[in-house]
């Protein structure tokens, strides 16, 4: 823990989010317990477990909407500095929320505003970091909406008017187009029927790695993690009980519940 | 803490014990009350309300002493003034205040004229205006009720006028440094439009997180082609607060913007108070390629041949003959008073 500045090529090897021994409890019922991971630039990892597990509460307090009861998340500033997040102001998270990170929620509802444009929604987070060009805001929008595969003609649209699916990938946009270097996501597929999924699937994949996000994905859909993640956390009763590459964990879980998850997906 | 207060702000221009003041007041207004209300009440009722007041009290000018002066007792516009050096102190912030009952609908103007109240005295001479006119139904009860109330002169003259309270318009003479300009606001808060959480519009202010005001204006010139927000353009205060200039017409907007006078406004229904103290930038939100601009006629008006100033039609007939005429009446009648005069005022004087 030496606060000597690393040379720039060393950046990869430090971690993005550091979190050691989070718990989170609602009153007295366990949300989740004793967390502890590294997420690295650029590397996707995928919690995975059953309904009621924990996945959710560990993705809250990691992206700052839910402050843990015990143990630390800190994330690496573009100083190169990690800072405790819960050490910030409020001001510093919620400005870091809107352009460091991105955070995708299952129902898009909860992460568009319904009733302004498609490029409106896109241009939202250039326009609170202080971006006053129309033409350059709607050019931008346009750009990222044709990333998401959304028709150009639909920017002055409102969402109310989308499918399912094209909402999801509007809120992709809105969240990617501030290029953050931490994305979370809580079952972005979920609520999509299958052939959405696995396009929506394809195309998280590919931004993915175009953008060399980071990337936090909560699923109970191993198929999602397989496609989407180098690693991936087995969660259970609120513990990580199995840890490891997502081909590893997969392909020889060691846990006798890891076990089960597979096999009972692979039936399918 | 009530001591330390009444200390630290001494009544002003009463110093009767409460008990003597009579029943007129806020919260000391006993059940009884409503009885002599109705003498303050009654310019508000009707045209010709100042005939026939029943609560001959107020009628009588000695005994007008004993009530409080300007409707509102001490304590009450203590607690508003409060708010008002608040708002001062902090340019464009919403000042939560206790909004009293006023013997008036909401809609009719009750937050500025408790605001109006707080700040009067008696040698103060006070214009009240709506849409630019001293003689709408509106302006004319504001008027006579502080007649009633606080026995002040009144006038229509801008130059003349020491308080102006306003619906919709700034006097188009510029306004100096002795004259406060009271606003009556409907909805103060100009995040409301895409926020409709008090909370969060609360914090957001506190954050200066203010990036969904230009959604708004990016959502216009998506739809319109250009900024169509004309009314309640919003406005940033001293770089800092986002502030909804009441409706008011963008063509004002710049006449905010380092006035010489107290520009002061109250929302009564939502209880806020927020001002704009002497000299402070005012500036309009607007994009580089979609600047803010204000409206343009393209007629000077009919009666007084004013360019520049905001006007109103006028429908003169059925056949879809109209007039443009200056929105304010008094620097209308002022100007053809030194004669001045537009296309279609060749009969007058
Ligand atoms: N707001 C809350 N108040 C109280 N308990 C909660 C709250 N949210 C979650 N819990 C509890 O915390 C535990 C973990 O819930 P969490 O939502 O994190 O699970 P999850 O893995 O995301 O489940 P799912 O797959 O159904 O979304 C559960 O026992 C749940 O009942
Ligand atoms: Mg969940
Ligand atoms: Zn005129």
């Amino acid at each position: 823990m030496s606060a000597v500045a690393t040379l720039p090529d060393a950046e990869e090897e430090r971690p993005l989010l550091k979190v050691s021994r989070l718990s989170h409890y609602y009153g007295s019922r366990l949300g989740c317990r004793d967390v502890s991971l590294d997420v690295y630039p650029g590397e996707v990892v995928a919690v995975v477990g059953e309904s009621g597990s924990g996945k959710t509460t560990l993705l809250n307090c990691l992206a700052g909407r839910l402050t843990p009861t015990a143990g630390s998340v800190e994330f690496r500033m573009r100083d190169g500095r990690l800072r405790g997040l819960f050490s910030l102001t409020e001001a510093e998270r919620r400005l870091l929320a809107r352009t460091d990170w991105g955070f995708v929620h299952q129902n898009p509802a909860d992460g568009l505003r319904m009733t302004v444009s498609a490029g409106a929604n896109v241009g939202e987070r250039l326009m609170a970091v202080g971006d006053r060009h129309y033409g350059r805001i709607r050019s931008t929008a346009l750009d990222w909406l044709a990333r998401v595969e959304i028709e150009a003609d639909r920017i002055d649209d409102d969402p109310r008017a989308f499918s399912g699916g094209m909402r999801q990938r509007l809120q992709i946009a809105r969240n990617l187009v501030t290029r953050p270097r931490l994305v979370f996501m809580d079952e972005p597929t979920g609520g999509l029927d299958v052939s959405v999924q696995a396009r929506l699937l394809d195309l998280l994949r590919q931004l993915v790695a175009d953008l060399g996000l980071a990337a936090i994905v909560v699923t109970h859909d191993l198929a999602v993690a397989r496609l989407l993640s180098d690693r991936m956390l087995v969660m259970k009763g609120g513990e990580v009980i199995e840890h490891g590459l997502t081909d590893r964990v997969l392909d020889d879980p060691r846990e006798p519940y890891t076990q089960l998850l597979v096999s009972s997906i692979l039936q399918v | 803490m009530t001591d330390m207060d009444d200390a630290r702000f001494p009544p002003l221009s009463n110093s009767l014990p409460r008990g003597e003041r009579g029943p007129v007041g806020g919260s000391g207004a006993g059940a009884d009350a409503g009885v002599e209300l109705n003498g303050a009440l009654s310019p508000l009722v009707g045209e010709s309300g100042r005939e026939g007041a029943p609560g001959a009290v107020l009628d009588d000018q000695a005994n007008l002493r004993t009530y409080s002066f300007a409707y509102l007792d001490e304590q009450t516009k203590r607690m508003i003034r409060r708010a008002i050096l608040k708002g001062i102190a902090i340019p464009g912030y919403q000042v939560p205040f206790a909004s009293r009952e006023m013997p008036m609908p909401y809609g009719w103007g009750t937050g500025g004229v408790q605001v109006t109240a707080a700040v009067l005295g008696p040698d103060d001479v006070l214009k009240v205006i709506d849409q630019g006119a001293d003689d709408t139904t509106n302006a004319v009860a504001i008027r006579g009720f502080f007649q009633k109330t606080a026995g002040v002169a009144t006038t229509t003259r801008t130059a003349d006028a020491t308080v102006i309270q306003t619906r919709h318009r700034i006097p188009e003479r510029t306004l100096q440094a002795h004259q406060i300009l009271v606003y009556q606001v409907p909805i103060p808060e100009p995040l409301r439009y895409l926020e409709p959480r008090e909370t969060e519009t609360r914090k957001l202010h506190g954050l200066e997180e203010y990036g969904l005001m230009h959604v708004k204006l990016y959502e216009d010139i998506a739809r319109h082609g250009h900024i169509a927000t004309t009314y309640a353009y919003p406005v940033k205060v001293e770089g800092r607060y986002i502030m909804d200039p009441s409706p008011t017409p963008k063509f004002d907007n710049p006449k905010m913007h380092r006035s010489k006078a107290l520009q002061l406004f109250g929302a009564g229904r939502e209880k806020r108070i927020y001002a704009v103290p002497p000299h402070t930038d005012v500036v309009s939100l607007d994009f580089e390629d979609h600047p803010f601009r204000i409206q343009t006629f393209k007629e000077p008006c009919a009666l007084c041949g004013a360019e520049g100033v905001y006007l109103d039609e006028v429908i003169l007939d059925d056949r879809g003959g109209r007039m443009f005429v200056c929105s304010d009446t008094d620097h209308c009648e002022e100007r053809r008073a030194e004669g001045h005069r537009g296309a279609l005022s060749g009969e007058s004087r």
